[in-house]
């Protein structure tokens, strides 16, 4: 007998991580943003490899789902720093001295924005304000917010996990 | 049982509030003090966080901004009975920072726990509710143009108009979007509103489901703003097990559900078109108009999209009527607007007035003046797309259409307070760097006009044919004004052209080649 084949591979991405979180959300297109957030969350960023799965569990194509998961400043198709340190970079924390904050931290860390340290502890970004432009300058260490920062609580956060 | 409250608003978190009230529960449990702490909402007086409140037999008395550390002392000073100590505001009713606003949609702000529907109910919550549901669409609709309320976001379009086209066009399904992308610096009053009124918010889009015919709801939410994420899911989980939500809502008729979308980094899903797209899952790309949203929004059906101060006023008018909140304000601009002064600023926080306040109030009177005690220079109001202002306009008053006739925006009220240690020249560079970083790149002028814009100021200030480049500049930001799809590239030239215009001085400074590294 013939053996029976399908223009559709049923199995497709069967045993990608990201086809369980897509079943989570109803496999709906409307949720990518929130599969690609849950993705990253899980694996720590969102893998190229897990693109064809997640397309194919939503019924998108694969240009759809990389063209959204590349617009979005949040996601990150490459591994990351261990620890995520977000610089409010917008106009109220520069009018309290963000740019210079922003400068002094990229020296202590020897790394520029949008880069991780050499010892995978720490990726560095900008982000556009976090709503705390009344307490500024402001930053988000992981998921925290945190205010009224200078450039010694950055280094006292980073000797902590560094000790 | 002494009641003690300590702010769960992440502008107190940021600066520790977690573990102010973990010290005094500790601090209590050893000193055998019987004690409640609640986790309120923030009064929105920034600089005082974390602000400890202790209920007294005359009323709140306030202590701030408190340090974990602080904690033993004001133990010592007897703060859990009102004790006087060194950070003691006394009365927090009399303070004249809050004393003299006029907090409508802000009501609450600091008084009451934000997740528990008790407060919120014993607090006038869900009364406008309560006579929405027994109203019809058009009435509903009737009252909220008769306030005079116009869209909090910053385009300021009349909300009964709008209103009234979802409700007019018909469709199998309709939909109501709460705009709850606060990307503009300056501005945090959407925060505050959902980590520390949730309900109200539930509350406004209820109504607002009501008066159009629209049955589902969705809150887009942006990723930095984990708290008012995390505060509105667990307030709409509240709400629909009580059943101000979902299916027949309190016994009625009526239905509305409500979820929380969470955005992912990018400004420009602020823009309405470009958060239905994200929405719906997609890069968040500007669409044309027309079709406006109202005829054809999100998956293609009548959408009222809204931002959260807007829906956060609707309980308020239809609760106490059209007419209570029209008698504030000036001109076309009814009502009140919650201010937010933020950046350089001694008493940051939100303030809310009506309409008709100077920026020169908002700035001394209430902010103190700037936080380093140095001269202020400019003011940035409205966001990262709006005019940097001179002090010599500070008497103007904050009026939609004042501030339009002097090639300014009010926006979403955020005030961005700069001393004279700022560089103009930087911030008009900022202005056109961050329309690069941000735009969709649909449109020609904003994705590559953007960017020219910065080279140009980076000419300008190296010296390089600086008046040929200054004219070049201004033909640039009249294209992108003129031929952008949306306000991200259609509004940049607004802070360049100001800065430009108001401080020319620093775009004619010595030139600085070495300083573009």
């Amino acid at each position: 007998m013939a053996k029976k084949t399908t223009l559709i591979d049923l199995q497709f991405g069967k045993s990608d991580p990201a086809t369980p979180i897509c079943a989570k959300h109803d496999n709906k297109p409307d949720a990518l943003l929130e599969i690609l957030h849950d993705v990253q969350h899980e694996l720590g960023h969102v893998p190229e490899t897990s693109l064809p799965a997640i397309a194919h569990a939503l019924n998108l194509s694969r240009a759809e789902v990389y063209g959204v998961a590349t617009f979005y400043h949040d996601f990150h198709l490459k591994p990351t720093g261990k620890h995520h340190l977000k610089l409010c970079s917008a106009e109220a924390c520069q009018s309290m001295g963000g740019r210079d904050l922003v400068a002094a931290v990229e020296k202590f860390l020897n790394v520029k924005m949008g880069q991780t340290t050499s010892d995978g502890l720490i990726t560095l970004e900008a982000t556009y304000c976090l709503g705390l432009c009344a307490s500024a300058p402001s930053m988000m260490f992981d998921n925290k917010p945190m205010a009224r920062v200078n450039a010694d609580t950055v280094k006292s956060i980073v000797e902590g996990l560094r000790a | 049982m002494i009641k003690i409250y300590v702010p769960r608003d992440s502008s107190a978190k940021a600066v520790g509030a977690d573990e102010v009230a973990k010290a005094i529960a500790v601090e209590a449990v050893t000193q055998n003090i019987s004690i409640q702490i609640i986790r309120n909402s923030s009064r929105g007086m920034a600089w005082l966080e974390t602000f400890v409140e202790v209920e007294t037999s005359k009323g709140r008395v306030g202590y701030g901004p408190i340090e974990a550390g602080d904690v033993k002392r004001l133990f010592a000073a007897k703060f859990y009975e009102g004790g006087k100590h060194q950070l003691a505001h006394g009365l927090v009713d009399e303070l004249p920072y809050l004393k003299n606003q006029e907090r409508l949609t802000f009501a609450r702000a600091g008084i009451t726990d934000p997740v528990s529907l008790g407060d919120y109910i014993s607090h006038g919550g869900f009364e406008g509710l309560k006579k929405a549901l027994v109203m019809t669409g058009a009435a509903i609709v009737a009252e909220v143009t008769e306030s005079g309320l116009r869209g909090r976001g910053g385009a300021a379009f009349p909300t009964g108009i709008k209103w009234k086209t979802v409700h007019d066009t018909k469709a199998d399904q309709k939909y109501v979007c709460c705009n709850a992308d606060e990307g503009d610096s300056g501005t945090f009053a959407d925060r505050m509103v959902m980590e520390g009124d949730p309900f109200m918010l539930i509350e406004g889009m209820t109504i607002a489901g009501l008066a159009s015919g629209a049955t589902k709801g969705f809150i887009y939410i942006r990723s930095e703003y984990p708290d008012a994420i995390a505060t509105m899911k667990e307030a709409i989980g509240i709400a629909t097990a009580e059943k101000w939500l979902g299916n027949n809502i309190q016994s009625t008729d009526h239905s509305f559900t409500l979820e929380v979308r969470r955005g992912a980094g990018a400004y420009i899903c602020g823009e309405e078109t470009a958060m239905l797209e994200s929405l719906e899952g997609k890069r968040g790309m500007v669409r044309a108009k027309p079709p406006i949203p109202a005829l054809v929004g999100l998956f293609g059906e009548p959408t009222i999209i809204n931002n959260v101060l807007s829906f956060a006023a609707v309980p308020f008018i239809l609760a106490k009527g059209s007419t209570a909140y029209k008698n504030y304000g000036m001109g076309r601009s009814r009502g009140t607007l919650p201010f937010q002064l933020a950046g350089n600023i001694k008493q940051g926080g939100l303030v809310e007035k009506a309409f008709g306040i100077t920026l020169r109030t908002l700035i001394n009177d209430f902010g103190g003046g700037t936080f380093t005690g140095r001269k202020l220079r400019a003011v940035q109001v409205g966001g990262p797309l709006g005019s940097y202002l001179p002090e010599s306009q500070l008497d103007l008053p904050m009026d939609y259409e004042t501030f339009a006739a002097n090639a300014a925006m009010v926006g979403h009220g955020g005030l961005v307070v700069f001393d004279d240690s700022v560089d103009m020249a930087a911030q008009a560079r900022f202005a056109m760097e961050f329309c690069a970083i941000e735009s969709c790149g649909k449109c020609t002028p904003c994705r590559i006009g953007s960017t020219r814009g910065a080279e140009t100021i980076d000419k300008i200030v190296a010296g390089i044919d600086r008046d040929a480049n200054l004219i070049l500049l201004e033909d640039l930001c009249q294209t992108m004004t003129d031929g952008s799809l949306c306000a991200m590239g259609g509004l940049t030239p607004m802070p360049v052209m100001s800065a430009v215009k108001h401080f020319p001085e620093d775009f004619d400074k010595p030139a600085r080649l070495q300083a573009a590294e």
